[in-house]
C-alpha cells in the first residue's frame, strides 16, 4: 500500500495528457505544467530553507537562469543544450558572490534573509535596467525558432505534451536530488549547522563548505526552473521572474505545503497556484484583490495551526493518529 | 604535545587572557583551574579555533594550529566539550554522536561504520544507543555525558573538557570523574580537564595549571599547587585537604 501510492500518482501524471479532461484540456494541461516548474523551484528553495537557510531572493536565481538562456538564443542563436549549462554557471557564480562572503562571516538567520531579499531586487532592478538587451521592465519574447512544430535544437513545441513531460522529468530529478539530500550524512550535517553552527563546527564538520554547497545546489535547481519557464511561457518580465514579488511566491508555496517533506513544495505550489487559478476565474475583474486577501488568509491560518505545512501538518496528524494498544511503544528511558 | 606561547586574547579592551605559556604533554591528564572570568574557556576557545588568539602561537605536536578553522583543528585530533551542553536536538542521541565520528576524522568513515562506532561509544559512555532516543530526554547529567561522546566520538588525541562535572549530583560525578580517567588510560588521549569541583579534580589528574585574570598564576603537581599561596589567595579561598 504505501509503496503503491506513489507508483498509481506517477502513471496518472504519465497519463495525464490522454486523459479524457473535456474542453478544458489544453487549459488543464498548462496549469499542471506551470506548478511542475514552480514545483521544481519550491523544491529547490526547501533545499536551503529546511536547514534554517532562509533565502527571500531566490527570485535572482530564477531570473538568471531564464533570462541567461532566452537572451544567448535571441542574439546569438546559443540553443539552450548549451545555454541551460551557462545559465546553471551563471546562477552558481552569483550564489558563490552571495553565500561566500554570508558564510564565512557568519551572516545567518535575518540577516541572510535580508542580503537574499536585496539579491533578488538587484537582479530585477538589473534587468530592468539593460532594457537594450532584455526589454526592460516591458520584457522580452523568446524568439521563435520557426522550423515547425518540433524544434529538438532550440527546444520549442507547439505540442504542450512534450513540454509536459520536460517538465515532469525535471521535476522528478529535483524530487530526486531532494530525497538524496534527505537521506544522506548531509542532512544530519546541515541540521546541525542550523542548530549550531560552533557545535557543527567543533566535531568536524566544515560549515562554510556545507552551506555553499547546499546554496550551489538549490541555486542550480531553481536556474533549471527558470530555464523551463522561459522556454515554456516564451515570455520573460522582471516582474514575474526576479525581485521580492516572486522571491516571496516561492516562500509561500512551500511554507504553504511544508519544507521538511519530500512532496511539500509542490503540494504547496499546486494549490497556490491552483487557488490563484480558481479565485481569478471565479472574480475575474470584479473585488479587486480578493483573490490575493484569501490566498493571505489562507496562509496566516496555515501558518498558525498547521506549522509544518499543510502535507507535513496533515501527514503528521495521520501518523499520530490513534493506532489500537499493540503499536503503542513504550517510551524511551536514558540509561 | 600541545604548546602555547605567549597566548594573549583581547575582546575590545578586555583581557581575557594574557600571555599564557603552557605545555600539555603526551598522555598526560592535566587540570585547568581558576576562579569565573578567569579565562579557561577562552583558552579552549583559541586552542580549538572558536576564534584565533590575538597573540602568540599554538601549536600542536610541533605544527602551529592558530588560526585554523575548528573543523580543520578536529580533524587534526583535537576535541572539545562544551561548559553549557550543546546538542544537536533535532538529530536523536545515535545521530548526534554519529556525526561526529562521521565527520571527526579527515577520511570519512562510511554511514554505518560512523554509526557501528557512535554506538561503542555510547556504550562506554553510558547513553542509550536507541536511534529513536532524542537529547530532550536526557537530564543535565545525560545532555554532559552526550558532549564527552560526541568528542571522544571525533576519535581525538587530546580532549578538552569545559567542566564535564557541573551541575552532576555526586553519584554522576564519580561517575563522569571515572569516564574522564578510563579516555586516558584505556584509550590513551591527553586530557585537559577545567573544573570547580576541587576534590575530585585534584585527586586524579597528574598536574595542575591555575589561571587568574588571564594569566597564568601557577602550575605543579596537585600537592603543590594546593598550598601555593598565590593560588590560596586567587581562588581557593583557604587551604584544601588532600588525602
Amino acid at each position: 500500500m504505501k509503496r503503491a501510492l506513489p507508483l498509481v500518482g506517477l502513471h496518472v501524471l504519465v497519463a495525464l495528457p490522454w486523459l479524457p479532461l473535456g474542453p478544458a484540456r489544453l487549459y488543464i494541461l498548462h496549469v499542471v505544467i506551470l506548478i511542475l516548474i514552480w514545483s521544481v523551484v519550491g523544491t529547490a528553495w526547501s533545499l536551503m530553507g529546511r536547514f534554517g537557510l532562509v533565502s527571500l531572493g531566490h527570485g535572482a536565481f530564477l531570473g538568471v537562469g531564464a533570462y541567461t538562456t532566452v537572451l544567448l538564443w535571441n542574439f546569438w542563436g546559443v540553443p539552450p543544450w548549451i545555454g541551460t549549462p551557462l545559465a546553471v554557471a551563471a546562477a552558481c557564480f552569483l550564489a558563490l558572490v552571495l553565500g561566500y562572503p554570508c558564510f564565512r562571516f557568519r551572516v545567518v538567520g535575518h540577516y541572510f534573509a535580508l542580503v537574499t531579499l536585496a539579491l533578488g531586487e538587484v537582479i530585477r532592478l538589473l534587468i530592468i535596467a539593460e532594457r537594450d538587451w532584455t526589454g526592460g521592465s516591458l520584457g522580452v519574447t523568446l524568439k521563435d525558432a520557426g522550423a515547425g512544430a518540433v524544434n529538438l535544437v532550440a527546444l520549442q513545441f507547439a505540442d504542450r505534451r512534450v513540454f509536459y513531460f520536460i517538465a515532469l522529468g525535471v521535476w522528478l530529478a529535483g524530487l530526486l536530488v531532494w530525497r538524496w539530500v534527505d537521506r544522506s550524512m548531509t542532512r544530519s550535517a546541515l541540521e546541525a549547522i542550523g542548530e549550531d553552527e560552533t557545535a557543527a563546527a567543533s566535531v568536524g564538520i566544515p560549515v562554510t563548505r556545507f552551506k555553499l554547497k547546499i546554496t550551489l545546489l538549490s541555486a542550480t535547481l531553481t536556474a533549471v526552473g527558470g530555464v523551463l519557464y522561459g522556454q515554456y511561457v516564451t515570455y520573460l518580465d522582471p516582474g514575474t521572474l526576479a525581485g521580492i514579488g516572486v522571491s516571496l511566491r516561492i516562500v509561500f508555496a512551500v511554507v504553504l505545503g511544508g519544507m521538511y517533506t519530500l512532496l511539500g513544495p509542490t503540494v504547496g505550489t499546486a494549490l497556490t497556484i491552483a487557488l490563484a487559478e480558481y479565485l481569478r476565474v471565479a472574480f475575474g475583474v470584479r473585488f479587486l484583490g480578493m483573490a490575493e486577501t484569501i490566498y493571505g488568509l489562507a496562509l496566516i491560518l496555515i501558518i498558525i495551526f498547521l506549522p509544518a505545512g499543510l502535507y507535513g501538518g496533515l501527514r503528521e496528524l495521520w501518523r499520530a493518529r490513534p493506532r489500537p494498544l499493540a503499536a503503542a511503544t513504550p517510551p524511551v528511558r536514558p540509561a | 604535545m600541545l604548546s602555547l606561547q605567549n597566548v594573549s586574547k583581547t575582546f575590545g579592551g578586555f583581557r581575557a587572557l594574557l600571555r599564557v605559556s603552557l605545555e600539555v604533554r603526551e598522555g598526560e591528564f592535566l587540570g585547568l583551574i581558576g576562579p569565573n572570568g578567569s579565562g579557561k574557556t577562552t583558552l579552549f576557545n583559541c586552542v580549538s579555533g572558536v576564534f584565533p588568539p590575538s597573540e602568540g602561537s599554538v601549536r600542536l605536536r610541533g605544527e602551529a594550529i592558530d588560526g585554523l578553522t575548528p573543523d580543520v583543528i578536529c580533524h587534526r585530533g583535537i576535541a572539545r566539550t562544551f561548559q553549557i551542553p550543546r546538542p544537536f536536538r533535532k538529530l536523536s542521541i545515535l545521530e548526534n554522536v554519529a556525526l561526529a565520528a562521521h565527520f571527526g576524522h579527515p577520511t570519512r568513515e562510511s554511514d554505518a561504520q560512523a554509526r557501528a562506532r557512535a554506538r561503542d561509544v555510547l556504550r562506554l559512555i553510558g547513553l542509550p544507543a536507541d536511534p529513536e532516543a532524542r537529547p530532550g530526554l536526557l537530564g543535565a547529567a545525560g545532555l554532559k555525558k552526550l558532549e564527552l561522546a560526541r568528542a571522544l566520538a571525533t576519535g581525538p588525541a587530546l580532549l578538552l573538557a569545559d567542566e564535564p562535572l557541573g551541575g552532576l549530583d555526586p553519584e554522576e560525578m564519580r561517575q563522569t570523574a571515572d569516564t574522564l580517567r578510563r579516555i586516558r588510560d584505556e584509550m590513551g588521549v591527553t586530557v585537559v580537564w577545567v573544573e570547580h569541583i576541587m576534590a575530585t579534580l585534584m585527586r586524579l589528574v597528574d598536574r595542575v595549571v591555575v589561571l587568574d585574570h588571564g594569566e597564568k598564576i601557577a602550575e605543579g603537581s596537585p600537592r603543590a599547587v594546593a598550598e601555593d599561596l598565590r593560588v590560596i589567595e586567587a581562588y581557593l579561598g583557604e587551604k584544601i585537604a588532600l588525602e
